[in-house]
């Protein structure tokens, strides 16, 4: 038992291991200018006293919200809206195309619109991040939806169960994998879009950490700032699929 | 215990049924009259495809006519209810919630809800039954097919309605679990005498475990014969090997076969031409 942990653990560190030998590797190759590539120890170093010294938390906080925020609105939003574009074919006929117009429009370039609309503040931020959590999700719900069997409805009916029960207890549980796919879907996308959302005015987060350095030319800041996005990212992901095995158990899949 | 006990019937009476498609009209069910009687066993039986589900699925409330009535106790049939049990071929346990939640989510809904304690009671007594006792706490997930099927009926039989509907529940079972099934139907219904509108294409199947079998013809579905089955119940195993049992089955195999390459030669000239 033990050792299974043990070989899981050692089993999941190597990949990472393995890209730190490999960026030391591309650093000493000698076919990049060793100056466009700072080590990942001095990367740490930066990371430390980023930390230390000029209130790294403080970004990793704001970006952190911002993305919070933005992904629980727009799924707040998604989830009935998805879920009746799913459930009522002529509310999918009603909305699809403007759904999928302005599901292709990427938020970066809505940037400028919003800027005029909603000024430079927090607002702002907020709205490119709930754009883009909503549209991510409305399609993950409604495709999921739309899938759903009358099957169980049907059964449910045999045994008695009125329109109120069967929401309740058949389409509630059939629906809570898709909000949480769309949850994950969401999360993914919001990331992607932090650093545009601040972008507009930056003054603190990660994307404007990243941003500022990029006019210094402080790539091990930048570093440190895309290093920080994908490991928050992971561990909500990882927290994410936690709550999805705790509450999906009796989903078949292979493995958890 | 029960409020959904009692002395139930149903009657087709002059029933048709049409489905618009892109190519027109497509009657399914036509002009189909037959009485099930409180403690029939009515099997119907006919080529795949022919309209027998249809003619279920109008009973059980998800269909409705386009002609004719189709009355349960008297009244036209408006929408499914626990007073009918329905057993699908698709199973559709709930895979969301374990072995007894599903047994017990009729029992826990308004229409039919009993007291924990009874609640309790009868999960126990229909796990023992169908022999899923210990796998109560499982999700279906963990179940074989044969195990899933009897997971429905339990959960069926739950709510205690006294008129069955079983849409070819045992089509999709291996030839030992499918005996293994019958055999067990047979025993719950001795000791809790139900009616039961069972739709089958085997016709072993049929005549096992029915009082009367209905013969449909190819579509759309239509009366071919209405036989009774003369044997009395108990019934077990032995019966099959009986020269009658033979001679039903050599005669209704007869008509089915007939009504099935009728269907064949309805399909071929439009498979030719496409």
């Amino acid at each position: 038992m033990n050792g299974s942990v043990a070989r899981r653990f050692l089993l999941g560190l190597a990949p990472w291991v393995g890209a730190v030998a490999l960026w030391y590797g591309v650093r000493w190759s000698g076919f990049v200018n060793v100056s466009l590539i700072p080590a990942p120890h001095q990367v740490a170093a930066k990371f430390v006293e980023l930390l230390l010294h000029e209130g790294l938390l403080f970004d990793v906080f704001a970006s952190t919200r911002r993305v919070f925020l933005g992904v629980m609105l727009g799924i707040l939003v998604a989830v009935p809206v998805g879920f009746l574009l799913g459930w009522y074919r002529p509310a999918r006929t009603f909305a699809d195309p403007m759904i999928n117009f302005f599901r292709a429009l990427p938020p970066i370039a809505l940037i400028p619109l919003v800027i005029v609309y909603f000024g430079v503040d927090e607002l702002a931020k907020l709205v490119i991040l709930f754009y883009a959590s909503f549209f991510a999700g409305v399609i993950v719900m409604y495709e999921g939806v739309s899938q759903i069997t009358p099957l169980y409805i049907r059964v449910a009916q045999t045994l008695g169960a009125g329109e109120f029960e069967i929401f309740r207890k058949v389409i509630i549980p059939l629906t809570v994998p898709h909000i949480l796919t769309a949850l994950r879907v969401a999360l993914g996308v919001a990331w992607a879009t932090l650093v545009a959302s601040e972008l507009i005015a930056a003054q603190r987060g990660l994307g404007a950490m990243i941003q500022n350095a990029s006019t210094y030319f402080l790539l091990d800041v930048i570093y440190v700032g895309i290093i920080c996005i994908g490991f928050i990212a992971l561990i909500m992901d990882l927290i994410l699929r936690w709550i999805s095995a705790r509450l999906l158990v009796w989903q078949e899949r292979a493995v958890v | 215990m029960s409020a959904i006990g009692g002395i139930h019937n149903a009657r087709f009476d002059r029933v048709s049924l049409e489905f618009d498609t892109p190519k027109g009209k497509l009657r399914v069910v036509e002009d189909v009259s037959y009485d099930i009687n409180d403690g029939d066993f009515i099997a119907v039986i006919g080529p795949s495809g022919c309209g027998k589900t249809t003619m279920m699925s109008m009973l059980a409330g998800f269909q409705k006519p386009t002609t004719g009535k189709v009355l349960f106790d008297g009244q036209p049939v408006k929408g499914p209810g626990p007073e009918r049990g329905v057993i699908f071929q698709e199973y559709g346990v709930f895979p969301w919630l374990t072995v007894k939640d599903n047994i017990a989510f009729g029992l826990k809904l308004r229409a039919n809800r009993v007291p924990v304690a009874e609640r309790d009671y009868i999960c126990e007594h229909y796990l023992e039954l169908m022999g899923l006792s210990d796998f109560a706490n499982s999700y279906p997930k963990h179940l074989s097919g044969g195990m899933r099927q009897r997971l429905a009926i339990a959960r069926a039989y739950a709510v205690k309605p006294q008129f069955l509907l079983m849409d070819e529940p045992f089509g999709a079972l291996d030839a030992q679990t499918r005996a293994n099934m019958q055999n067990l139907l047979l025993r719950v219904l001795g000791t809790e005498g139900k009616t039961v509108m069972l739709i089958t294409h085997s016709v072993e199947e049929a005549i096992y475990l029915a009082s009367r079998i209905v013969v449909v013809t190819a579509r759309p579905a239509r009366i071919k014969e209405i036989i009774d089955v003369p044997f009395s119940y108990p019934r077990d195993e032995a019966l099959q090997e009986r020269p009658e049992f033979g001679e039903l089955r050599s005669h209704i195999r007869e008509l089915v076969m007939s009504e099935y390459r009728a269907q064949q030669a309805q399909i071929r000239p439009a498979s030719f031409s496409e």
